[in-house]
């Protein structure tokens, strides 16, 4: 199966040379649910080469952007097909487009619609003017569902790792039964930065993402500590708490990659604060659990 | 957008009222409505809300919005500090 569509000019219905020229990206998904939407109409659809990729990333890597669209404006001859001079893009699409070069270059004027395809027809029934409610971005629970799947798989190369190695150092200072133990109180850790933090998101305190994540991270680690039988004393229950925090407070600090409202000058002081105190949390918290022993509590 | 909003006073983005010719582009493009346009020149209304995607630094016609546009990904960021190379596009997985 494709993800890629030829990029090009594709008809809408039966488009004339007045119709509405719609631009999009050439992943399948993308301009499947142009095509659906705008059922029913007469419009052009100009497909941009972007390499299978959605219009907000590949407005993000340029591939959607200026050069390509005019690039695709005059390889289709559009000039020719159409008796007007005006190009609808997506919203998502702006970051990769400087429309008034776009319109220096081949002639055409840039109008950015909607957010969402779906909100297509409305725009053109409108007169061509977006609505508040057209240009606004939503981050509900079905969309940062579907997220989360993608976030465990791009994570199952360091979750083996990191697995393999508590696995190890837990059997190694307590065997297989702690081994387990340790297992399955790093994997929920990690699993709550994953999981838990989007499907939370709005109702964690704090905008932090670090702090959102470390927040499910303390209440995971409580809960674990208390479900397995109040394992262990307060000095290695300390000692669980400063290693698992961190982990979920991680896990956490990721998903600001995924989310469309966080900037990348938050990210990086979240993650100029935040891995700092990280490191010298699981510092902290092997230092704790090698002195349990010792320590009498 | 329905109340989300990030850390606060961390965001790169300027606006030069004095270049501004009042298109409304920047209104136009910004997923965020972080601009309004006040007596024909731009304004920026909730500046916390920006998520520095630089849509609008690209579309102004006349350069007055400047902003360190880039994606907030932790691990790309992580990646640009360890290589110390200078990619401002947002590199999505
Ligand atoms: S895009 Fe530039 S010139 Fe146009 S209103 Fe915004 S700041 Fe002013
Ligand atoms: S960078 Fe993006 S989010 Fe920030 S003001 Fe410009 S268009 Fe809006």
């Amino acid at each position: 199966m494709s993800y890629i569509v030829p990029p090009g000019l594709y008809a809408l219905g039966t488009p004339g040379p007045e119709s509405p020229v719609v631009v999009t990206a050439n992943y399948k998904m993308t301009y499947d649910t142009v095509r659906r939407a705008l059922k029913g109409y007469d419009a052009w659809m100009l497909v941009l080469e972007t390499y299978g990729i959605n219009v907000w990333c590949a407005a993000g890597k340029g591939s959607f952007g200026t050069e390509e669209l005019v690039r695709r404006v005059l390889a289709s001859e559009l000039a020719k097909v159409v008796g007007h001079r005006r190009l609808i893009l997506p919203i998502l699409g702006a970051p990769g487009v400087a429309a008034h070069q776009v319109f220096r270059q081949c002639g055409f004027s840039v109008t950015y619609a909607t957010i969402y395809a779906d909100d297509l027809p409305g725009f053109l029934d409108n007169g061509r003017v977006a609505t508040p409610a057209m240009r606004e971005l939503r981050f509900s629970l079905r969309e940062r569902l579907v997220l989360i799947p993608v976030e465990i798989v791009l994570e199952l190369k360091t979750l083996a790792w990191v697995s393999a190695v508590v696995f190890t150092a837990c059997a190694l200072a307590g065997g297989v039964p702690f081994a387990l133990l340790g297992l399955g109180a790093y994997l929920g850790a990690a699993l709550g930065g994953i999981v838990a933090v989007p499907l939370l998101l709005p109702w964690l305190p704090t905008r932090s993402f670090a702090v959102k994540g470390a927040i499910v991270g303390l209440l995971w680690t409580l809960g674990y500590v208390f479900l397995t039988g109040g394992y262990g004393s307060p000095m290695t229950t300390a000692a669980a708490c400063l290693l698992l925090t961190p982990v979920s407070a991680y896990h956490g600090l990721n998903f600001t990659g995924c989310t469309p409202y966080t900037s990348r000058s938050g990210v990086k002081k979240e993650m100029r604060i935040g891995i700092p105190v990280m490191g010298i949390s699981i510092m902290m918290g092997l230092l704790a659990f090698a002195l349990s022993p010792f320590t009498g509590f | 957008m329905n109340g989300y909003r990030y850390l606060e006073n961390v965001v790169s983005l300027t606006l030069d009222p004095s270049a501004c010719i009042g298109c409304g582009r920047c209104v136009e493009v910004c997923p965020h409505h972080v601009f309004i346009l006040d007596d024909s020149k731009a304004v920026v209304a909730d500046r916390d809300l920006c998520m520095e995607c630089g849509a609008c630094s690209s579309n102004c016609p006349v350069d007055a919005i400047a902003v360190d546009a880039g994606v907030g990904c932790a691990i790309g960021i992580f990646n640009d500090w360890l290589h110390a190379r200078k990619t401002s596009k947002r590199g999505c997985p």
